[in-house]
């Protein structure tokens, strides 16, 4: 029986993302557990192979690196069909990928095509009578779930950013590296990657913020974000806003905290005019000290702050921007 | 530009936390009483992308969903919306089924309706969350798919899709038929009209089962689940909140930043 586990990686410009260091101590466990080998698999333009040796340092035996200028940009096509091969090579037992818009793009079709589980958006994996098991927040974060893989061939989970921590790196670790050769067959091409735009924050990064300021529908209009931006600017943090205020037009996507957005985990998370949904809750739950300010006591943003004030946010934040802005100069 | 849209019904996901029940014996959710179910938000997202396309394309949209005889509302707010036409999917051999059995019968009935340049879905379901139906369901069909997209443009013999990613938008040209999700990036859903709901009311609704669809009952239901539910509960919250005042809010902003750099967190 297979006893190896799989992980895809994935690369973040000219390095390798956070979550392949995430995947990396996690697989580690579970390799430890099915007694297996902790593989990944790595893909990409020039340099993936170089990148691969990374992997090898956070805990990988060995990486599959799939190199080619087919895979520099994304497309779904191709992805599951290099990525799919690297399953079919390797046989594991379990396969995890992130939940990343490239993770939770290509899991599904692998698993559903090779008759494999797959289990979505994990905050705990482990293995349970030789079956992988998992914890999966459902109903926007309202309700847990426990669930068990019920076959005996491939087990596929997805983890969700920040519910596991990064593999320590040690230096000098080997491995074996191989590579994958891309195959593409020119018929056969139904999807074209053309161009990735990025949009630069203003500032600082929402998911390297130590401190980050959100605005909800409680702002109640675009221009409001004003007084956040002010506030930001003197705490040195991100602005980032919930799923009200982006469809309200208030805010761009990028800065979307949530189950669909970003998952942030700052060391203080201020929530402004946000009533605390169980699902905007999915993506500030990592901070490690909330404070709320809110026209409404009931609102149960109170239940997850340590600090709150209830009031009109337009007379709080000028007054708290001030003080802390003359408290940070001492 | 002929669409097929997927849809899930669900219980409303915007009733107060206290309201959210769940059986833990039972490992079920227990719907709230008199809240009705609704359209899983992002599903409605996929209704409206879809209408738009007609409105700018021309076209037909068909609307499926599985379900119980509940679910024949949602699909009527769908057909009030704009779509032309609605199937419900219903059959005791469907109870059960994980998000890869909804594929394999949502993708029988894709089938069945024929010809089609887009399936749409929204990109993940506000109860389970299981994010793996439409995938799965593009791979039953063996077409190219794009997810999370925030923005469509109809071009020759295909479409120029902006896909909204963490950092950025990816821009990726796919041939059609092809199968797209959208979440909330992509549009706000309209409201039914009234001449909409009208002309909706006089709408049948097909029921087709699994034999209809040539589906093997074995494929489907809560045999054919690869994952088990072992336990559910409600996550507890212990945290205790200290609420800052003052003599004003003024005030209470102030003793808010002393607090704070005083617990050395600024």
């Amino acid at each position: 029986m297979a006893k190896d586990v799989l992980i895809l990686a994935e690369r973040a410009e000219d390095r390798l993302a956070l979550v392949s260091s995430e995947l990396c101590g996690v697989g580690r466990k579970l390799a430890g557990e099915t007694g297996g080998a902790l593989v990944a698999v790595l893909l990409g333009g020039a340099g993936t192979q170089e990148l691969a040796k990374g992997l090898i340092a956070l805990g990988a035996d060995k990486v599959i690196a799939a190199e080619s200028n087919h895979l520099k940009g994304y497309t779904n096509t191709l992805y599951t069909q290099v990525t799919d091969a690297a399953v079919g090579q390797v046989s594991p037992s379990i396969f995890l990928v992130a939940n990343t818009s490239i993770g939770r793009d290509v899991a599904p079709r692998i698993a559903f095509r090779r008759g494999a589980s797959y289990a979505y958006d994990c905050t705990e994996l482990s293995i349970e009578n030789g079956r992988l098991a998992a914890v999966r927040p459902v109903f926007g974060g309202s309700a847990i779930s426990h669930v068990r893989s019920r076959t005996e061939a491939l087990a596929v989970a997805c983890t969700r950013a920040k519910a596991f921590p990064l593999a320590e790196v040690q230096q000098g670790r080997s491995g074996e590296i191989t590579s994958l050769e891309v195959k593409v067959e020119s018929g056969a091409v139904k999807m074209s990657f053309v161009e990735t735009k990025y949009v630069e924050a203003e500032g600082v990064r929402l998911e390297d913020a130590e401190i980050v300021v959100s605005g909800g529908r409680g702002l109640g209009g675009a221009e409001n974000f004003s007084y956040l931006q002010a506030l930001a600017k003197v705490l040195k943090a991100a602005v980032g806003a919930s799923r009200a205020a982006v469809d309200a037009g208030w805010a761009p996507t990028q800065i979307q905290v949530g189950q669909t957005g970003k998952i942030v985990g700052p060391n203080l998370y201020i929530a402004v005019g946000i009533s605390g949904a169980m699902q905007h809750m999915v993506g500030a739950g990592p901070s490690k000290n909330i404070v709320a300010i809110n026209t409404d006591p009931e609102a149960p943003i109170f239940q997850r702050a340590k600090y709150g004030v209830v009031g009109d946010y337009r007379k709080v934040i000028p007054a708290f921007t001030k003080k802390c802005e003359e408290l940070l100069k001492n | 530009m002929d669409i097929v849209v997927c849809i899930k019904q669900v219980q409303d996901p915007d009733i107060p936390p206290r309201d959210f029940k769940v059986d833990e014996e039972k490992m079920m959710v227990v719907p709230p009483a008199n809240v009705p179910p609704v359209i899983s938000t992002f599903d409605e997202n996929a209704i409206e992308a879809a209408i738009q396309l007609k409105e700018a394309k021309g076209g037909k949209i068909t609307v499926v969903t599985m379900g119980g005889d509940k679910a024949k509302d949602s699909l009527k707010k769908c057909l009030a919306m704009g779509c032309d036409e609605a199937v419900l999917l219903q059959d005791p051999a469907f109870d059960g089924s994980d998000a890869f059995g909804v594929a394999r019968a949502l993708a029988a009935a894709v089938r069945k309706i024929g010809k089609f340049d887009i399936l749409m879905c929204g990109r993940l379901s506000s109860d389970w969350s299981y994010g793996t139906t439409p995938l799965a369901l593009a791979e039953a069909l063996n077409l190219p798919s794009v997810t999370q997209l925030q923005k469509i443009e109809a071009r020759d013999g295909g479409l120029r899709c902006e896909r909204a990613l963490e950092d950025g938008v990816e821009v990726v040209d796919v041939s059609t038929p092809c199968l797209l999700t959208v979440s909330n990036e992509m549009n706000n859903p309209r409201l039914p009209s009234v001449k909409g709901i009208l002309t909706a009311s006089r709408k049948q609704i097909p029921l087709w089962k699994a034999a209809d669809l040539g589906v093997d009952a074995g494929s489907v239901g809560a045999g054919a689940a690869t994952l088990e539910l072992t336990k559910l509960y409600k996550p507890v919250f212990t945290g205790q909140c200290e609420f800052i005042t003052g003599e004003t809010l003024e005030e209470a902003a102030e003793n808010l930043a002393l607090r704070l750099r005083a617990d050395k967190i600024i």
